[in-house]
């Protein structure tokens, strides 16, 4: 019981980091806040880029640099799940989900209401109860950035 | 393995169960560039934005587009008018069809070369076939269109049904009635299963633009079901649609 307890704080921290990083990172493109890289323990944004460092510097900007970076979204209830996202032109051009959540031991019935979500695509895959979300099409950009939110350390 | 791009202006994936190549991916995704180039309103070379300006005759237009523009006017027929692709100012948009049509196409390319087990999705539209990674049918969450983060039903799809939805709560009010060019105001949301996913999407088209009538056509017809949320938040079913549902 207690370990759930922890997991669902963590879980709720990765969240509230990550859209207190999209947010600083989207809707505010114009500032040039360095980005901080949001990794609160248990979770990991580390991107293996194939142009630039690796290391988070300032940003002057809201877009990122090209190449490929490879994070893990994290969900609270069901673990990680690694998403290796292609960056071209500063847009993401291509998203490969690498693993799905093997172990469904710990999984368990999630009521319908109480699902934690930080991308539609994403969860279908960290999901044991859904392998795909079907809804209103939402806007690219709405899919962009709960993506981007799991790539802290992707920007430009 | 799965992918996602984005194409069309929403999010295009592929899930392939198995040994896929990446060819395969890049055919998937260079057909639905195809649709996009040839179908989108907003391109302007596209074929249906040059018949949209008189540029092009329907009857010079490609093979496919024919096809689809047949497509859309016997949808037009069963529907009595409440799919029509032609606004009042002459133009065409047929996008409410197009997708789901592209979707279940985009599927054929897959099992010609040998895939039986897969989804493809855009938009929040699905083709889906044969089993998932678990050999269980394919597990698709309907998503809540009043909690951003929840889901209103989980269903199991194992006979290559398609799924399709109709809401106005991502992109707000875009959905309205062609036969009087007011806005849908009675549903927030409807989600059909049909047997392809052609299908599914063109009556959740229409039927989104019926509103209260939308669930009693749904039922009129043998291979679609549905679940309807209105405006105020009722939540409606037709009788089939438990079949599908996980607990």
């Amino acid at each position: 019981m207690k370990s759930i307890t922890k997991k669902i704080t963590l879980g709720a921290v990765v969240i509230v980091a990550f859209i207190g990083y999209a947010y600083e990172t989207y809707l505010k493109p114009s500032t040039t806040t360095p980005i901080t890289s949001v990794t609160p323990t248990g979770t990991v944004a580390t991107p293996t880029g194939t142009t630039g460092s690796t290391g988070a510097t300032g940003s002057t900007s809201g877009t990122y640099k090209d190449g490929t970076y490879t994070g893990s979204v994290a969900d609270a209830y069901f673990g990680s799940v690694q998403v290796a996202v292609n960056i071209t032109a500063g847009k993401i051009s291509n998203v490969t989900f690498l693993q799905y959540p093997n172990d469904r031991g710990t999984s368990k019935q999630i009521n319908a209401g109480a699902m934690p979500r930080l991308s539609a695509e994403a969860v279908a895959a960290q999901s044991a109860n859904v392998n795909i979300v079907s809804g209103a099409t939402q806007t690219s950009q709405a899919f962009e950035q709960s993506l981007q939110a799991a790539l802290s350390q992707a920007a430009a | 393995m799965r992918m996602a791009r984005i194409i069309m202006g929403m999010p295009v994936s592929v899930d392939i169960i198995g040994t896929p190549t990446p060819e395969i991916f890049e055919k998937i995704f260079g057909y639905f560039t195809w649709v996009d180039e040839t179908f989108s309103t907003y391109k302007k070379e596209s074929e249906i934005s040059r018949i949209n300006s008189g540029e092009l005759k329907l009857k010079d237009a490609s093979e496919k587009v024919q096809k689809v523009f047949k497509l859309c006017e016997e949808t037009k027929e069963i529907t009595n008018g409440a799919f029509d692709i032609y606004k009042k100012d002459g133009t065409c948009d047929p996008s409410g069809l197009v997708k789901g049509w592209a979707i279940y196409q985009a599927s054929f390319l897959l099992k010609a070369e040998g895939y039986e087990n897969f989804f493809i999705e855009a938009g929040g539209d699905i083709q889906v076939s044969g089993h998932n990674e678990d050999k269980g049918p394919w597990r698709v969450g309907i998503r809540d269109p009043f909690k951003k983060d929840s889901l209103l039903k989980i269903v199991a799809l194992a006979n290559g049904e398609g799924i399709a939805t109709s809401g106005t709560y991502e992109r707000g009010q875009h959905i309205y009635d062609p036969r009087t060019g007011k806005a849908v105001t009675d549903l927030v949301a409807l989600t059909v299963i049909g047997k392809n996913c052609y299908e599914a999407d063109r009556f959740a088209t229409a039927a989104f633009v019926m509103g209260n009538k939308a669930l009693s056509f749904i039922q009129s017809r043998s291979e679609l079901e549905a679940v309807v949320t209105h405006v105020g938040g009722k939540e409606e079913m037709t009788a089939g649609f438990n079949k599908y549902i996980v607990k």
